[in-house]
């Protein structure tokens, strides 16, 4: 089977709905299915179920978060990423806080899913944001596939979760497709996977920039051995599993699309600091502080973590 | 010991001035020991508007759910809760609503249909909407009510949920506790329009009722209640009330100046305790008075009594699954 990524989380929404009738589905144009991973589900599980929602992201995640603690398994699809920083407050001082706040009397059930999240090429400042590591830092659990099968395992696992957990799906990741041969599961959070082994240098490259390090690792072979990890679930992170890499190569680059200060980026490359075997000084690429990705495409793509820097960094590590 | 609860006996105007009663002792109690410093971090009293949440809740059944405020004593014993386990949760003790990890704040009992008192002003209202689609989706006549105060009216999510509530008919109540003052700012140089205009805006029936008269919120609270549970969508009430006490208990060293003695003494006039007490049969009243006395003598040494919480255990239930995060230490 060929498998999209879009399609991936289409059926990850369509398993999940078919399995419990708790699971129901909230956003923005879902029953039209604009933004792809919802198409058709509204035909098959009705209005009751999947949700389209008035133009208020505030009030439609607080709702969903009410549904939540109330017996719902509520999924909102996101259809821009920086529509997130509208809903910090809900997300962050209500969805993640009432469990510790209530004494564990209620978990929030919630997924948030967002659809082409960091840049999409030419959608400018205010849609190309990328904030996976503002909600790894807030304490969210916080999830960034980024193939298919994985797509597909981990949106299963966070509806399934009983805490909020946030689902990035970079846009540059959405145009991957796999030739699927195994069945589609849930993969468990907070599971590093190694797409590549290696001996010298243990790339950390989140999401759609795993693929980057794929390329540029099999490019670099004749020279250096690369070792491709991604994370997938950026909290919790799998320590354990980077270390465990780190004994192996004792040298680290991570590739990260967050801004550069307080990103996830900086915090892998603090924990291996502090805990881990590292023979060199570790590297990490990142978009730059602060970041607004301009409009014109030269721009955009200026700003973004690529190629030619990770080439440079593996380098740099291995001298 | 945990009291019963207490919730069912506002069927009666002796059960209604009884709660009356418990909420503002609780609330007198707790000023005493925010002043020893039992109590730290202050509290939001509740005193003087105890009408409103004994008049709302009852119109509500146990199954029924609310979200509360940041002033959100009185609510939370309405609908039912310990007394003696919300004072131990202001104390901080391990026998607390939230075993000391919400205090006053958050004060939650979810078994009761308590979805929390909330420190962020209107945002149980979307939360109250959720809950009472939730309720339809499970196809129950479970009805929720917001409780918010005149503040939350400029919150913009607020209004967002009226919207979704009316769109969808879904069976909420959204009371308004209008006590003239955001903090220190007037309502009047605050809302423009009217509080029920804008609620009737969305289509929602809204009525104003007087927030210190127990009776007549029960009234109105019913007839909204009866009409949302019955399908007909949600409603809204503006109870005009006052605050007998500052907004905090901060203020108290503050010496702020947003209001008269004179308007205080005014509104005391119209103090909800007296008006509901004149229903009752002679010496009826004094008897409730005693036996509210007795309890909370008994809750205030109960919570005194508990356990404070082991330090090591600080990060206890902040993930449902029992995830542990990182220390912040390895040192």
């Amino acid at each position: 089977m060929r498998l999209s990524y879009t399609k991936a989380l289409n059926r990850a929404l369509t398993d999940a709905l078919a399995e419990d009738p708790a699971v129901c589905v909230f956003g923005e144009d879902i029953g039209a299915g604009m933004a792809g991973p919802t198409l058709n589900l509204l035909d098959r599980f009705g209005p009751g179920r999947i949700v389209d929602t008035p133009l208020s992201e505030q009030a439609f995640t607080s709702m969903a978060i009410g549904a939540a603690l109330t017996g719902r398994r509520p999924v909102i699809e996101f259809q821009i990423p920086s529509l997130l920083f509208l809903v910090f407050e809900q997300l962050v001082n209500q969805a993640h806080k009432f469990s510790l706040m209530t004494g564990g009397q209620t978990g929030v059930p919630l997924t948030c899913l967002v659809p082409g999240s960091g840049s999409r090429d030419g959608w400018a400042g205010q849609h190309s944001d990328h904030p996976y590591s503002l909600f790894a830092h807030a304490g969210m659990k916080t999830v960034v596939p980024a193939t298919p099968t994985d797509a597909y395992g981990l949106l299963r696992s966070a509806i399934a979760d009983p805490d909020p957990v946030i689902v990035f799906a970079p846009a540059a990741a959405l145009p991957v497709r796999e030739t699927v041969t195994w069945e589609l599961a849930p993969i468990p959070l907070g599971c590093a996977r190694i797409h590549r082994e290696g001996t010298d240098v243990t790339v950390v490259a989140v999401g759609h920039l795993v693929h980057d390090a794929l390329a540029v690792a099999e490019e670099l072979a004749p020279e250096i051995s690369v070792e491709v990890f991604d994370p997938r679930t950026l909290h919790p992170f799998d320590w354990p599993a980077l270390a465990a890499s780190l004994e192996r190569t004792g040298r680290l680059v991570v590739i990260d699309d967050s801004n550069r200060s307080c990103g996830i980026g900086a915090e892998v490359l603090a924990t291996a600091a502090e805990e881990m075997r590292l023979v060199a000084p570790p590297r990490r690429i990142t978009r730059p502080d602060g970041t607004v990705l301009p409009f014109a495409p030269q721009l955009d793509r200026a700003l973004q973590p690529h190629r030619d820097q990770l080439r440079r960094a593996l380098r740099a590590v291995m001298k | 010991m945990t009291s019963p609860a207490d919730s069912a006996g506002l069927g009666s105007p002796a059960g209604r001035y009884r709660m009356l009663r418990l909420i503002r002792g609780f609330e007198e109690l707790a000023l005493d020991l925010v002043r020893s410093g039992a109590i730290t971090g202050g509290i939001h009293p509740y005193i003087g508007q105890e009408a409103v949440a004994v008049g709302v809740c009852a119109a509500l059944r146990p199954q029924d759910r609310i979200t509360s405020t940041h002033r959100g004593h009185g609510h939370v014993l309405a609908k039912g809760a310990a007394p003696d386990r919300l004072l131990a949760e202001l104390l901080g003790r391990t026998s607390g609503l939230n075993q000391g990890r919400g205090g006053s704040m958050h004060a939650a009992d979810f078994s009761l249909g308590i979805l929390g008192a909330n420190g962020i002003v209107g945002a149980g209202g979307p939360i109250a909407v959720g809950a009472a689609w939730s309720a339809r989706q499970a196809g129950e006549d479970r009805v929720a009510v917001a409780f918010f105060g005149d503040g939350a009216l400029n919150q913009g999510v607020l209004l967002e949920s009226f919207n979704l509530a009316a769109m969808w008919q879904l069976p909420v109540l959204f009371v308004c506790e209008n006590n003239g003052y955001a903090t220190t700012l007037p309502a009047a140089t605050a809302v423009a329009g009217s509080a029920t205009g804008r609620a009737a805006a969305f289509g929602i029936p809204a009525a104003e009722v007087d927030g210190m008269d127990t009776e007549a919120v029960r009234s109105a609270a019913t007839e909204a209640v009866t009409r949302a549970r019955g399908g007909g969508g949600p409603g809204f009430l503006e109870c005009r009330t006052y605050r007998f006490e500052g907004h905090h208990t901060m203020e108290r060293l503050m010496k702020l100046h947003y209001r008269t003695a004179e308007e205080i003494a005014d509104w005391r006039e119209h103090d909800p305790l007296p008006r509901a007490a004149a229903l009752l049969p002679d010496g009826l009243a004094a008897k409730l008075d005693a036996s509210v006395r007795e309890q909370l003598a008994a809750a205030e040494q109960f919570a005194l009594g508990s356990e404070h919480p082991d330090p090591e255990r600080a990060l206890d239930h902040l993930y449902a699954d029992g995830l542990r995060p990182r220390a912040g230490s390895t040192a």
